[in-house]
């Protein structure tokens, strides 16, 4: 009797009937209808993310003239935008993993409970909030040749001349830092309180010094939750585009990937070539996402025997 | 035996005091607080430089300003149509926060507490939005905007705007729903209440708290998306942050200070969001909770 009503109201698509009976806990007839819970977010998935992608991947191989490829090939042909590539990594790349190593001697520092712990937590919220465009702008009054840091600079006789910090690579590798550094040490600090201290605590009466302790204990637990943090920082630092027109010098050292596909799109209304474009950065950051996340496979992967 | 708690318990509080012992002496300890310093010094002086500028008469070559004056606060306002602009941003923010919760906590409810079939592959279509670059999946999708008309309008910049919140949501309320016991549903049902009931008087007075908290780091995210925003606005669908880039990368034909005070007014919107968030959620939890993307 019950079987039968569970098979007609299954709906198609939803879980096999046969999966219901793991779930006996729950009515019967409920799990069929819980799975719709999933449908908006599903639909919504598919209409304005896969949908969008697809179309744009369709796209970038309908170029406005010449054959399916034409647009990528013009896009590696032309010298001044493949170079785009290198530019948007070589930003990326050292911003992401001086966010990230700089983390780790900051956060195993700060693991354990100290003064001001929460207060050192929430400033570091504040540069997350502010986000790229305000960061530009305060980078432009604090580090320009008349700001503070250079009059800071000239002031102690360290430089006789202000520094130029701005619009070049260096205004937009101090704003990936400023607004990369705190999302890297706070993911950084999750996971190492996640780390069970009493497992290097029996290290330390073993006789392991402070060294021996960190690399063949908390760094081996780390490197999983290390290899994330590098992803997730390399995200928000690959998608550069506000500080690397503001800060940097978007026609030459800093134009990164995404001036270019901003420009194919809303100032040439080449679309096509926009698309093709977006689709290279895409597939570069997925394979640089790739390399990390399947070196972490090697790595441990397992309960670190903390909060979890 | 007592003598060896004794010992433990000695050997546990000198564990955790010595951080802060070795502050004194150790070099590795005065690196790591003078590194932490300087970052925080320099980003006094990032926001402090916005702060001053804004509030200065004229400030050319010099450690201050020459004089003290709030009217570019007024300029600013009047100049970039300010009041509009701010309701836009709220506008677009709240329809984001409450169709992103209302789309993606059932979806959390189901990926919380069921296994089905396909179930890592809706995973990981949740966490491309994430993942991806906005630019990358921006501009293909204000094509498809506009190819449909809605770009342009408020209704599409809310469209665009939900591709990352609705991933984000799902993700910070799965662990909220897995933490509460099954058998209090369970038990909601044996006493005959339906799935509408269970939702509306058992699972959402627990799940509030959760909810809150993804509905501040949502609107946060929403008031600071540049990217998308940019992508998919039209003239009258702008929000601050999308207003402020442009009245940076025109700037020279207006005062210096009439951005900077549009920064300040930014930041301090940010700032008072910040607060009320920070009352509900704990900041490593900001950006912890997306550890689940590690898992796909």
């Amino acid at each position: 009797m019950s079987v039968t009503t569970r098979r007609r109201t299954s709906p198609p698509g939803a879980a096999p009937p046969a999966r219901a009976h793991w779930r006996h806990r729950l009515a019967e007839r409920g799990v069929d209808r819980q799975l719709w819970l999933l449908a908006p977010a599903v639909l919504f998935v598919v209409l304005l993310f896969l949908y969008p992608f697809f179309y744009g991947l369709g796209l970038s191989f309908q170029p406005n003239e010449g054959g399916p490829f034409s647009d990528y090939a013009r896009f590696f042909g032309d010298a001044y935008q493949r170079d785009t590539m290198w530019i948007t990594l070589r930003l990326a790349l050292p911003a992401a993993l001086l966010n990230v190593l700089a983390s780790v001697p900051i956060a195993y520092r700060m693991r354990g409970r100290f003064r001001g712990r929460r207060l050192v937590t929430v400033l570091l919220v504040v540069p997350i909030t502010l986000g790229t465009v305000l960061t530009a702008q305060g980078l432009l009054n604090f580090l320009g040749p008349t700001g503070w840091f250079n009059r800071v600079l000239l002031a102690l006789h360290l430089t006789d001349e202000p520094v130029r910090l701005v619009h070049n690579y260096w205004g937009v590798f101090f704003s990936l830092v400023i607004t990369g550094f705190p999302f890297a040490f706070l993911l950084v600090l999750s996971y190492l309180t996640g780390i069970d201290p009493t497992l290097e605590r029996a290290a330390a009466t073993l006789g392991a010094g402070w060294w021996q302790r960190f690399r063949t204990i908390t760094l081996p637990l780390l490197m999983p939750g290390l290899a994330t943090t590098f992803c997730l920082t390399f995200v928000l630092a690959f998608s550069v585009f506000p500080s690397a027109v503001l800060v940097g010098n978007p026609a030459g050292e800093t134009r990164v990937i995404s001036i270019a596909a901003y420009q194919a799109a809303y100032e040439q209304y080449d679309y096509p070539y926009a698309s093709a474009i977006a689709m290279i950065m895409g597939f570069i950051e997925l394979v640089v996402i790739s390399v990390v996340l399947l070196a972490r496979t090697r790595l441990y992967t397992g309960s670190t025997g903390g909060k979890g | 035996m007592s003598g060896g708690t004794a010992i433990r318990s000695d050997d546990a509080t000198a564990g955790s005091a010595r951080p802060r012992r070795r502050l004194v002496a150790s070099p590795g300890a005065w690196l790591v607080w003078g590194a932490v310093v300087f970052f925080f010094l320099n980003l006094l002086g990032i926001v402090g430089s916005v702060l001053v500028s804004s509030f200065g008469q004229r400030w050319f070559d010099t450690w201050l300003p020459d004089g003290w004056t709030a009217k570019w606060y007024g300029q600013a306002w009047g100049e970039f149509a300010l009041l509009d602009v701010i309701v836009v941003t709220l506008q677009v923010s709240l329809a984001v926060v409450v169709l992103s919760l209302l789309v993606g906590v059932p979806a959390a409810y189901v990926l919380a507490r069921r296994d089905f079939p396909g179930k890592r592959l809706a995973y990981l279509v949740f966490l491309l939005p994430i993942l991806m670059p906005p630019i990358t999946y921006g501009i293909p999708l204000a094509t498809v905007l506009y190819k449909f008309g809605l770009a342009g309008h408020l209704s599409g910049v809310v469209l665009a705007n939900l591709v990352p919140s609705v991933p984000f949501v799902i993700l910070t309320m799965t662990p909220f729903i897995e933490q509460i016991d099954p058998r209090i549903e369970s038990a909601a049902r044996m006493c005959g209440a339906g799935l509408r009931s269970v939702f509306l008087r058992v699972l959402a007075p627990l799940l509030l708290p959760g909810m809150l908290a993804s509905a501040i780091l949502v609107l946060v995210r929403t008031v600071g998306m540049f990217e998308l925003t940019f992508l998919t606005a039209g003239p009258d669908s702008q929000t601050l942050v999308v207003a402020l880039y442009y009245s940076m990368s025109a700037a020279g034909i207006r005062a210096q200070q009439t951005v900077d005070s549009m920064a300040v007014i930014y930041t301090s919107m940010m700032l008072v969001l910040l607060v009320i968030g920070l009352r509900y959620v704990n900041p490593t939890q900001l950006v912890a909770r997306v550890r689940e993307e590690s898992d796909s």
